[in-house]
Parts: C-alpha cells; sequence; structure tokens
C-alpha cells in the first residue's frame, strides 16, 4: 500500500495533475474566505468593464495629496490622450487640408496641435474622408481641449440655495494621491460580465459549484455502476442478464441525449444544481458498470475467491473482501473519470441552457452560456470567457493527468 | 575455455521489509557463464534463487536494494549503472529474464501480438507493426511455435503453449544470457519436455548465447545444465558440473536434495525419502556460523563459531562445509 | 478390501465449458470411487481436466451432467449452510499459490479463518497462535517470521506450504491437492508428504492428489486414475498401472519424467 501511495507520488503526470487540482481547490477553498463578496451581486452599471483597478473618483478628490516632480508626467498624460494613431490621424488630415507634408513634424506636439487649432474646422470638405472618419475627427478635436494646458483644475461645488458654483479646491497636475487613502477601491481582476458582475468571484464560487456537481455525479455514477458491475459480475446467471440488458439499453441512447430530456422534463423551476448532479449522475453509470463487471468475472474464478468460499464466507464478505480491493485502484480511475466527464456534461448542458437555474449560483456552464447570450466573443470581451474555458480546461486537464498516472502505475504494461 | 559472458562477483542484495527490516536474500554470491552453456541453480523454495536471478539484471527498485558487489555483461560492469539505463540498454538485450509464474502474469485483454509489439516499442521505436509482425512470425517459425498463437488471447493458449510463448517473446531481442526462473514448475511432465527442448533449441541455434536455468528439481537441471549451483539461505553451497552435483554432491545439503528425488520405478514406493526436518534460518538476522548448522546431520560445535566458507577445489568444485571432501564421503559412506 | 467405505464417488460426471464452436468438454463422462483414508492419484497432461474435475467435487462448479456422492448420499450443497457444512468436511490446496492469496490481506488472516471455521473463534490469543505456530511447524515454516506479512513477501514455496498449513488447522475428512508441490524443492517436499501421509494416518483423511509427476504419484498413492481429455483411460493400484501400464498415454507420461539413471529423451515430444 505505502509502495503504491509511493509509487503513485513519483509518477510526474499523476503529480502535475494532483498540483493543479489541489492549487484549484485551495483557491476555491480560500478566495471566499479573504474576500467574501456576494458571487452574483451586481456591481457595474454597464456591462463588460474590462479588468482593472477601480479607483473612486469622488473619493480621490478628497483624499490627500502629494507633490511628485515626476519629470515624464506631462508627456504620459498627453500620450494617454493623443495617441500615435492620432498623431498619423491629424497629419492626414493637415495634408489633405493642403498643408504640405514636409511642415507637420507629428513627433512636436506643441507644433501639431498649434497647425491643428489654426486650420481644424469639422465643416472642410476633405476628398476621400468618410462620414465615420468625420466623426472620429469631431471627437478627437474634443478630446485635444485644453491638453496642452498647465493651469489648476477647479473643483467647485454648488451651492445648494443659490445654485452658483462655489470653488473649493485646485488640483495641480503634479498632484498625486495614494491609492491607499482612497476610501473606495476594487480590483476587478477580470473585469465585470455582461450583468456587471464581479467576474473573479462569480468564477471561484462556480467552480466551487461545478466541482460540487462533478463530485456528486461522479460518485452517484460510481457507486452505480459499482454496484451493479459487482452484482453481475459475481452472481452471473440471471442477475447478470438482467443488469447487462438494463446496461445495454442505456449503452444504445446516448447519454447526453437522456440528459437533455431529463433535464428539460424536470423544468427550468426544479433544476438546481443537486438535481442537475444527480441527472448527470443517473445517466452515466453504464460504462462504469461495464468496466466493473469484466474485472469482476476475472477476478471470481480466481483461486483466492474460491479458497474464500471454502472457508465458509458469504457472498457479501466475499464481494467486500476478495474483490473489491482487488478493483478498486481501478475504481479510484473510474470515480475521476467521472467527476472530470460530470463537469463538463453540467458545461454541456448549460451552454444549452437546461443547466441549474440561474438566480441562485454559477457554475462554470452557466457563465459560458451568459458570455455567450450576451455575445461576449463578437464584442471581444475575453474576460467574460476565456478564464472559464481556462478553468474547465484545467480541471479536466489535471483529473485525466491524475488518471494517466494512476493508469500507469496500476497498469505496469503500459508503463514506459 | 569458452568466452565468459556473464561475471558476477561477491554479489550482495537485500530487501528493505515494510518495518524497515533488511532481509539479506543474496549473500556474496559469485558465478560465471561461459558462452554457450548452461547454468542450474537449485535450492530450497525463499533461499533467494529468485531474488538472484532479479539481482542480476542489476535493475534494482524497491523493496530490493543493491549492497555491493559486481555484475559484469559481456565486458561491461552494470552493477552501478542508472537504473533506467539498465532497463532501455540491458534488459530483454544483453540479459533476459523470465519470471517465475510470467505466464500467468500476461494480460489477458491483450494478444500476444500486441504484446509483442509493447516489448520491442520499448527498445526501438522505428518498427511498424507489419516489420514487427514479420519478425516475430519468423521467430515463431523457428521455434516451432504455430504462427496463429500470435492472434490469440493468453486465455486461449495452454499453460504449456504460453511459458513457450513468453520463452520465445523474451528471446525476441537476441539476449545474450537467458534467466528462465522456474520456467515449467508449473507444467505438466509433457509441456515441461517442449519447454526444455525449446530452450535447448535456443542455444544450440544461438538464439541465446547463455542460459541460466532455475528449478528445484534436480533430474531436470542434471538433464540440462552444464554446471550446477545449490544455493541455502542466501549463499551459495555447492557448485561443480552436473554430473558432479548430482552424482557426488558434497554440501550435506545438496546430499539430501539427492536422496529425496522421485523417479517412477519400481521399488521407490514406501521407500523413506531423505526428508531435511526444520526450517531453513530466517535471512533477517541470519547466524553467524553455518547457516545449515540447525539441520544438519554431522554438525560439529566448530560449525556454530564463525562463518564458513566456500571452498574452492582445483577442479573447479566448490562447497560450503568445514569438513574435507574425503571426511564428507566418507561420513556419507556410513549413512 | 470390499469393506472399505466409499466417502466420494462420482457417475457419470461431466463438465462442458461454453457453447456452439467454443465448447470445450473438460470433464467427459468421469466415474469414480474414493475410499476412506486412501490415497489416490489423478494424474494426466495439462488440459485434461483435472482442476475442473476437483473443482466440481469440491462444489465450486455444477457439474454439467452426472452425480456427485458423499458418503453414501447424493450430495446437496443448495444452500450457503448446507456448502458451509460440506466444506468442514472437504477441502483443497488450489494448484497457483500466487493467485490463491488476497494480496490485500495479511497472512494471519488466511490461517484465523480455518481456526473460526473450527468453531474457535473465541479461543484466546495465545492459543491462536499457538495453534497456527504448530501448523506452520509442520510444514516447516516459522510462524514468527510470516505473521503480519502479506502474501506478496513469501516466495511461492513458502506460499504453498502455507496452504498445507491450513489443512492441518481444518483436518477435513477428505483433502483435494491440486499440484501441492509443484514449487517445492524436493527436500521439503519429502517433508510434507510425511506430514500429509501422518495426518492421513491420524484423522483417516481421504487423500486425492493431483498432479502431472507420474513418480510422485507412484510414490504417494495406494490408487491411481490416469486422465486424458477428460476421460478417465485407465485406473487401478498404483504398482497395476505404473510398472505394467496398458494405456500407450500412460506410458507416454511415465517416458516424459525427467531420469537421472536413464536416458531422458528429449526427441519424443
Ligand atoms: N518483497 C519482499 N520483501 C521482503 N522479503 C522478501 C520479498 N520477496 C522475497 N522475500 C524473501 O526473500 C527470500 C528469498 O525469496 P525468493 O523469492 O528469492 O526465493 P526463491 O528461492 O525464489 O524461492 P521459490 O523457490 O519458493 O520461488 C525469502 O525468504 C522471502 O521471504
Ligand atoms: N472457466 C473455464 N471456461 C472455459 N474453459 C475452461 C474453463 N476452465 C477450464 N477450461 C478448459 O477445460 C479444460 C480442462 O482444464 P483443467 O484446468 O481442468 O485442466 P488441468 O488438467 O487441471 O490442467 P493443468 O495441469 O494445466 O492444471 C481445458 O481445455 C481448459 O481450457
Ligand atoms: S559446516 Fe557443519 S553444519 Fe554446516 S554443513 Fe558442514 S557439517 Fe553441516
Ligand atoms: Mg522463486
Ligand atoms: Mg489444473
Amino acid at each position: 500500500m505505502k509502495h503504491t501511495l509511493h509509487q503513485i507520488f513519483h509518477s510526474g503526470k499523476f503529480v502535475l495533475g494532483f498540483c493543479i487540482f489541489i492549487v484549484i481547490l485551495l483557491i476555491v477553498m480560500v478566495y471566499p474566505v479573504l474576500f467574501p463578496y456576494p458571487p452574483l451581486a451586481i456591481i457595474g452599471q454597464g456591462t463588460f468593464f474590462a479588468p482593472g483597478i477601480y479607483v473612486n473618483a469622488y473619493d480621490s478628490v478628497h483624499a490627500p495629496k502629494y507633490t511628485l516632480n515626476l519629470e515624464d508626467a506631462a508627456a504620459k498624460r498627453i500620450a494617454s490622450r493623443l495617441s500615435e494613431d492620432d498623431r498619423v490621424a491629424m497629419q492626414e488630415w493637415l495634408v489633405g487640408y493642403g498643408i504640405p507634408q514636409g511642415e507637420i513634424d507629428i513627433n512636436d506636439t506643441a507644433q501639431l496641435l498649434g497647425l491643428w487649432n489654426t486650420h481644424y474646422d469639422p465643416k472642410a470638405q476633405i476628398p476621400g474622408l468618410t462620414n465615420a472618419k468625420r466623426n472620429y475627427y469631431i471627437r478627437l478635436d474634443t478630446a485635444l481641449e485644453g491638453l496642452l494646458a498647465t493651469e489648476d483644475a477647479v473643483i467647485a461645488v454648488k451651492n445648494p440655495e443659490t445654485g452658483a458654483l462655489e470653488a473649493q479646491g485646485t488640483i495641480a497636475q503634479s498632484d498625486y494621491v495614494n491609492v491607499g487613502q482612497v476610501a473606495n477601491v476594487r480590483f476587478l481582476p477580470l473585469g465585470t460580465d455582461n450583468f456587471g458582475r464581479d467576474i473573479l468571484t462569480q468564477l471561484v464560487a462556480a467552480t466551487r459549484v461545478s466541482l460540487q456537481i462533478g463530485f456528486v455525479a461522479g460518485i452517484i455514477a460510481t457507486l452505480i455502476g459499482l454496484t451493479l458491475g459487482l452484482l453481475a459480475g459475481y452472481i452471473g446467471g440471471l442477475v447478470d442478464d438482467v443488469i447487462m440488458f438494463i446496461t445495454n439499453l442505456f449503452t444504445v441512447i446516448p447519454s447526453f441525449v437522456l440528459l437533455i430530456l431529463i433535464s428539460f422534463s424536470i423544468g427550468q423551476e426544479r433544476r438546481g444544481a443537486v438535481t442537475v448532479a444527480i441527472v448527470i449522475g443517473f445517466t452515466s453509470w453504464v460504462w462504469t458498470t461495464r468496466a466493473v463487471r469484466a474485472q469482476v468475472v476475472s477476478l471470481r474464478n480466481r483461486d483466492h475467491v474460491n479458497l474464500s468460499k471454502l472457508s465458509g464466507h458469504s457472498i457479501v464478505h466475499i464481494i467486500l473482501n476478495d474483490i473489491l480491493p482487488y478493483i478498486a485502484s481501478y475504481v479510484v480511475m473510474a470515480l475521476i473519470l467521472q467527476i472530470s466527464s460530470g463537469i463538463l456534461s453540467e458545461a454541456g448542458l448549460s451552454i444549452l441552457g437546461l443547466g441549474p437555474r440561474t438566480t441562485e449560483v454559477p457554475t462554470l456552464g452557466l457563465m459560458m452560456n451568459w458570455a455567450m447570450i450576451y455575445q461576449a466573443y463578437v464584442l471581444g470581451k475575453w474576460w467574460a470567457y476565456l478564464p472559464v474555458l481556462i478553468t474547465i480546461a484545467l480541471i479536466t486537464f489535471s483529473m485525466n493527468l491524475m488518471n494517466t498516472g494512476l493508469d500507469q502505475v496500476f497498469n505496469p504494461a503500459l508503463r514506459d | 575455455m569458452g568466452k565468459i559472458l556473464l561475471d558476477v562477483r561477491d554479489l550482495s542484495t537485500k530487501y528493505v521489509t515494510r518495518f524497515q527490516e533488511n532481509v539479506y536474500a543474496v549473500d556474496h554470491v559469485s558465478l560465471q557463464v561461459e558462452e554457450g552453456k548452461a547454468l542450474g541453480i537449485a535450492g530450497e523454495s525463499g533461499c533467494g534463487k529468485s531474488t538472484l536471478a532479479l539481482s542480476l539484471m542489476g535493475y534494482y527498485f524497491p523493496p530490493l536494494h543493491y549492497i555491493s558487489g559486481d555484475i559484469i555483461v559481456d565486458g561491461r560492469n552494470i552493477s552501478r549503472m542508472d537504473p533506467d539505463d539498465v532497463r532501455r540498454l540491458i534488459l530483454g538485450r544483453e540479459i533476459a529474464y523470465i519470471p517465475q509464474a510470467a505466464m500467468n502474469a500476461l494480460n489477458p485483454t491483450q494478444k500476444v501480438i500486441s504484446f509483442i509489439e509493447d516489448v520491442i516499442r520499448v527498445h526501438d521505436l522505428g518498427s511498424s507493426k507489419r516489420e514487427i509482425y514479420e519478425r516475430a512470425r519468423i521467430l515463431f517459425q523457428t521455434l516451432g511455435l504455430p504462427e496463429n498463437v500470435l492472434q490469440k488471447y493468453p486465455v486461449e493458449l495452454s499453460g504449456g503453449m504460453k511459458q513457450r510463448t513468453v520463452i520465445a517473446v523474451a528471446v525476441l531481442l537476441s539476449p545474450k544470457v537467458l534467466i528462465a526462473d522456474e520456467p515449467s514448475s508449473a507444467l505438466d511432465v509433457t509441456s515441461q519436455k517442449m519447454v526444455i527442448k525449446m530452450l535447448m533449441r535456443l542455444m544450440e541455434d544461438g538464439l541465446v548465447r547463455s542460459l541460466i536455468f532455475i528449478t528445484h528439481e534436480l533430474p531436470l537441471l542434471y538433464n540440462v545444465t552444464d554446471d550446477i549451483m545449490v544455493m541455502y539461505a542466501g549463499q551459495i553451497v555447492e557448485k561443480g558440473t552436473a554430473k558432479e552435483v548430482v552424482f557426488d554432491p558434497l554440501h550435506p545439503y545438496a546430499k539430501g536434495l539427492m536422496g529425496s528425488i522421485i523417479v517412477p520405478e519400481e521399488g521407490v514406493r514406501g521407500v523413506k525419502l531423505t526428508a531435511i526436518p526444520g526450517a531453513p534460518p530466517n535471512l533477517k538476522n541470519p547466524p553467524s556460523g553455518c547457516r545449515f548448522a540447525d539441520r544438519c546431520k554431522y554438525v560439529q560445535p566448530a560449525c556454530r563459531v564463525t562463518a564458513v566458507n566456500l571452498r574452492e577445489l582445483p577442479n573447479g568444485r566448490a562447497y560450503r562445509c568445514i569438513f574435507s571432501e574425503e571426511e564428507l564421503r566418507e561420513a556419507y559412506r556410513n549413512g | 478390501m470390499a469393506d472399505r467405505q466409499v466417502c466420494l464417488s462420482g457417475t457419470g460426471l461431466t463438465k462442458v465449458f461454453g457453447f456452439g464452436r467454443q465448447k470445450t468438454v473438460a470433464v467427459d463422462h468421469v466415474d469414480f470411487k474414493f475410499y476412506e483414508s486412501e490415497v489416490v492419484s489423478i494424474v494426466g497432461e495439462s488440459g485434461s481436466g483435472k482442476t475442473t474435475l476437483a473443482k466440481m467435487l469440491l462444489g465450486l462448479l455444477t457439474p454439467t451432467e452426472g452425480e456427485i456422492y458423499f458418503q453414501g448420499q447424493k450430495r446437496d450443497i443448495s444452500t450457503q449452510r448446507k456448502r458451509k457444512e460440506y466444506w468442514k468436511n472437504i477441502q483443497a490446496i488450489f494448484q497457483d499459490p500466487f493467485s490463491s492469496y488476497n494480496i490485500f490481506n495479511k497472512i494471519d488472516a488466511v490461517l484465523l479463518d480455518c481456526i473460526y471455521m473450527r468453531g474457535g473463534r473465541r479461543l484466546p490469543q495465545a492459543q491462536k497462535v499457538a495453534l497456527m505456530t504448530e501448523a506452520c511447524g509442520f510444514v516447516n515454516l516459522k510462524f514468527e517470521e510470516l505473521t503480519n506479512k502479506y502474501p506478496f513477501e513469501l516466495s511461492g514455496g513458502q506460499m504453498q506450504r502455507l496452504m498445507i498449513a491450513r489443512i492441518f488447522l481444518l483436518k477435513p475428512k477428505i483433502l483435494i491437492a491440486d499440484e501441492p508441490t509443484s514449487m517445492i524443492d524436493a527436500c521439503s517436499r519429502a517433508t510434507i508428504l510425511d506430514m500429509l501421509m501422518q495426518l492421513r494416518d491420524e484423522i483417516g483423511m481421504t487423500l486425492i492428489f493431483i498432479t502431472h509427476d507420474i513418480g510422485l504419484a507412484y510414490y504417494v498413492s495406494d490408487s491411481v486414475y490416469i486422465m486424458e481429455r477428460g476421460k478417465i483411460v485407465e485406473h487401478g493400484s498404483a504398482d497395476e498401472v505404473i510398472l505394467n501400464p496398458k494405456e500407450a498415454y500412460t506410458r507416454r507420461l511415465i517416458s516424459d519424467v525427467p531420469k537421472i539413471y536413464e536416458e531422458w529423451d528429449l526427441s519424443t515430444v
């Protein structure tokens, strides 16, 4: 036993899979403790906020200010508002307007802006200018306003009585606030989804639920498969015939189709995560049964089983003591596969809109479903679906790795 | 004298059990196998024959551990080689090993041919299915095995056929030394004869250049091998040509082995066999003196004092006893 | 010898495996009578149906045809209780010691099962150990060395001897020993045969040896049955069958045993 464990943990594949899985599990357990946000709370007004650190603007205004004299501050500010593409576009417009190309130096911001401010006219007819391009230039023109200004910004508050603005303070261009001193900062590493919900928090919760669904489904499928396989294989005869008939029946109907039909007939209302898990479990035991039965059939004529019979042991004792331990490693492998296929089945069902009902818990499949419905792919909002895909892939990858690792240990013929 | 293919010098190995105890199953064993010769190893069950066979290959994995000694295969010392290199370069090519009960270890869900494919692929990846099949077919033909065995599952083969198949697979890569551990003990006399015949043929055809044959059946060893080595409790106790060991055993244990041979001849019935009562010593802490002392008829107080060395006689024989040759023969004459 | 009690007998015993093209008649209308405290050998080459016959006698396989009589009466093992009762009387040593053990159980469990079967469940621990030590002693094993070990930590011969130690604890009326000494060296074999014979003399056990080694059969048995392809082709007292074999098959079996004093003719296979 110890030796086997030793071997298992010396199999590189198993260890890699195991580590990935444990890391996922740890994250799923630790994250909610550190960041107890409700996973489905809608925090963003608007859809698909990009990943980033969100600093409250109002609080920044009131936070203590520090002056930092950083040389490149102005340049960075200009760069963030006037990109290289914008400069080229401005040059294009100016050339189109009739200014010789040689006179424009797009790297000299002051000169470029000066030319632009003197010549730009939104109504000017430039050959080959599309409407979209025209609107772009109008937007660019507004954005450039005050770009080179060096004065402070004035903060004014509206007097509730007079309605007049009263200056409250100024913010110099070299004023900084310390993010730590801003009362409201929210880090959204994966942004928000179409409903404005924090994707990372949701992803962690969804991973937990999906793993639970996988475990429940896997355990149910393995238990059913194991029991039926043991009975069919060991007792044989009529019991075997009946069980194999049922198994064959389930084999010819693709289990996913069955899954879809059952999920559909249960109805949206009664489909909780547990129900879905149970349904998946009840439709995927077939191949475990077959595999277990085949193993048991080859075991039941072994002499150690005969010896156990001769020692007067009962059928239950023999099955539990003389058969089960021999197929235990096999069953563990089947369980791992069942869990990972349970997770995939849930994802498949949810993508089709047949997953658990949507108001309570997220699952990996549901997140995919939402991303799909709200066209995250088309809009290029990668943070809404890529992390989910990666998570699903990592979970199944780690489980399959563990499985091949185990297979190599238990099945020496496969060892290379 | 032919070229020495396998030269083992003072090899010691041990098992480390779950309780971290050491079982010294092979204790300072030296042996040489010449090209074209067969060496037989006999001995009581549990004396370490299988362990010696495993140790000879230089491929150690827990619970078996190497302690000391050298294994020189055709001039190359493999005793301290990296296990992975041993597996890749030595096993199957230089030394092939047929484990005890190997025939029952065949994967029941795999056809013989796919088993052969696996074996060949471990060593050279290049071969295609066709090439492997062709190679296997030719080998089976030369060994007089029916070709259709290749397409069968192990359960469809009789014990003798399975064992011969296992042997055929073992010699696929034409190893220099073939170690066969009890290849025929589980077979009936007829299949046993066929297996033996096949092994002899392998030697004659040069498919293997020398053979180490492990069994506890002296009559068999006598018919198959040139030299016989008798082991007791992890040590060599007797070494000599087959004829010498069988008809003129020196060590009391070898003598006992000889006295308990049963052959179907008149007068055997009811004759008391030489049974040696008692059990061999525990290999975890073997006695310091002669290991056979507790069961030996001729034991002397001196036997238990210090380790008894292997006496090498000028004619190449060796035995491990405090008595001289003449004294032993004298004692046996007097019963 | 007419006054001896027939202990186990069978008429027309047949076992067919599979059907259609894969049909194998492993045992084909076999008749036999084993007497009390007799040593019988069933000899035949591999695949001749010896083990199948033994398993039917043990009640581990249901015969396709034919009847088995135990102590004069038709054998009835239809319920678990009756089977348990039957197995107190008839026990076996299986052919392949490597597959006879549950590798997940320690060796002690095998021996303890035997003590329990003889109603020793309530014995104090010390007495159980004493019983097990004695049984191991019979077969030249040291119980202290074996206890707490797993079967795969023993050598083949040690496993086989432990199987025999079981019999010393169970003391059944009939013992079917399927190649009980195939992995045991000649010296220990002699000891074990002695022990089994002694046990037979003590409790009047019927010993059924199954072997391919006609030398061994000749050495130990009173009567010999020769099996070829499921049929019993020759039977009688050991001297009769082995010294004056009538069948060519029997003669071949004898000639295939490796010899020391005569030439062992390898060309005949
Ligand atoms: N895995 C193991 N762990 C500990 N001890 C072991 C292990 N395998 C074998 N042994 C011990 O090593 C000794 C030698 O065993 P080995 O299998 O080499 O004997 P053998 O001579 O081949 O016997 P046999 O003829 O019965 O096969 C025995 O005493 C055995 O108990
Ligand atoms: N469970 C089974 N299913 C199908 N065929 C079987 C089965 N068991 C045995 N047979 C066949 O029955 C025949 C007799 O087998 P059996 O094991 O009784 O022979 P045996 O005389 O004991 O041989 P051995 O000396 O090799 O043990 C063989 O041809 C075997 O292939
Ligand atoms: S050394 Fe002594 S005990 Fe050992 S075999 Fe020789 S006589 Fe017997
Ligand atoms: Mg061995
Ligand atoms: Mg058999």
